[in-house]
């Protein structure tokens, strides 16, 4: 298992691919957000995109967050359907359990900067033991 | 008396005693309660909610009696041992005595980030890391990937000469000495440290890295520094503050210690080189 998600980590064929991926998703999310405004409208940050071999999932106002010590608005990002621990700093900007001293401007590049950490990692669930 | 002395002025017995009394709470399971705890507040310390380890006045004795707790586990193993610290204004490479195999090894291998040298080093089958917030279960670091440069003696100094302990809102958005020693805001002091090490020192599981303790033993001692220079500043706020830790409210997860019993270091240990007060310079 390691050696097929490092694999997919350095292969430059993955990251050739990445950079369809990033304008395929980002055409996708434009279109159906201006073709459909009222019936579905996709929520403002929804990001669905492959990034260095990893699907990079972020949804808003949605549940399936733990605990209760998040505003309810916090977008949850997930890692190839693992959930990535994140939190909002009061100037706006965004940590993740990843890189947890080091803040970014918005939740995709708070993701993608775990994609180049991870190096082919899955994540674990919050806080146990793996 | 404890003696808290820089790292850099170990003898090899000093650091053979301490990297062996580590590899002892690593095997006997004390260590990896210290990295639960420490991952179990920064996930719930939140900038508009509670806050007591971190982006908060009580970053700083809360870190002291987290320190202190783990130096009672190292001392239970071997009464000599006391925390060293790392003064990253001066052995600011790659190259520094820190990073030896004698030590705590160097940089990680660029393949996976791994550390494959020293007593840490995943195979010598001592040092898993259990307590984890991804698939990897060996130690990890990126020495100055993250960010190039480790902050300088001046931006210490700069962050020194602020008068005033902490301000409203009380966060990682603040004015004042905390939160710049912290990092979010300004030169960027402790949070830069972490970035530059990088592997899981980046993370909220960061003690998994020895030079944890080191780190914040340093950041304790700067914040020793600050009150030998402002002796007529203090702690703040002191009372009344919701979501915030006051001078006399008590600390989880202790809850029997509060930010006033942890302001004078010196009823528990000594620098080896303690900072001078103001008014005797």
């Amino acid at each position: 298992m390691n050696k097929i998600t490092r694999r997919q980590a350095l292969g430059t064929t993955a990251g050739a691919l990445t950079v369809l991926g990033l304008t395929a998703a980002a055409t996708s999310v434009a279109t159906s957000a201006a073709a459909t405004p009222a019936a579905a409208p996709t929520p403002p940050g929804t990001v669905d995109e492959v990034y260095q071999g990893r699907r990079i999932q972020i949804t808003t106002g949605g549940g399936g967050h733990h605990g209760g010590h998040h505003a309810p608005d916090q977008p949850t990002v997930r890692i190839d359907g693992g959930e990535l621990h994140i939190m909002r700093n009061a100037d706006g900007s965004w940590i993740s359990v990843i890189n947890h001293y080091e803040t970014f401007t918005e939740p995709k590049l708070l993701a993608r900067a775990a994609v180049r950490d991870l190096q082919g990692a899955p994540l674990v669930p919050f806080g146990g033991m793996a | 008396m404890t003696v808290r002395k820089n790292q850099a002025t170990l003898t090899p017995d000093e650091k053979h005693a301490f990297t062996s009394a580590l590899l002892e709470l690593k095997r006997n399971g004390s260590y990896d309660r210290f990295v639960t705890t420490h991952n179990g507040f920064i996930m719930s310390d939140t900038d508009s909610g509670d806050r007591v380890g971190h982006r908060s006045p009580s970053f700083l004795p809360w870190h002291r009696r987290f320190l202190l707790e783990f130096e009672e586990a190292l001392q239970k193993v071997d009464a000599s041992v006391a925390l060293p610290y790392w003064d990253w204004t001066v052995d600011r490479t790659t190259r520094s005595s820190l990073w030896a195999p004698d030590f705590l090894g160097g940089t990680g291998r660029a393949r996976d980030g791994q550390v494959i040298d020293g007593p840490f080093a995943y195979a010598t089958g001592r040092w898993n890391v259990d307590v984890r917030v991804d698939g990897r279960a060996y130690l990890r670091r990126a020495l100055g990937a993250g960010v190039a440069q480790l902050p300088t003696r001046a931006e210490v100094d700069s962050v020194l000469a602020m008068p005033v302990y902490d301000m409203a809102p009380w966060n990682s958005s603040s004015n004042g000495f905390r939160n710049h020693l912290e990092g979010w805001r300004g030169a960027n002091l402790h949070n830069r440290v972490h970035v530059w090490v990088g592997g899981q020192m980046s993370t909220g599981v960061s003690p998994n890295d020895p030079v944890f303790w080191m780190h914040h033993a340093f950041i304790d001692k700067l914040w020793a520094e600050w009150q030998a220079k402002h002796p007529q500043s203090t702690y703040l706020p002191a009372a009344g503050t919701t979501n915030v830790v006051d001078l006399n409210d008590t600390m989880r997860p202790w809850n029997n210690v509060t930010p006033a019993d942890m302001l004078d270091h010196r009823k528990f240990y000594t620098f080896d080189t303690e900072p001078a007060a103001a008014n005797q310079r």
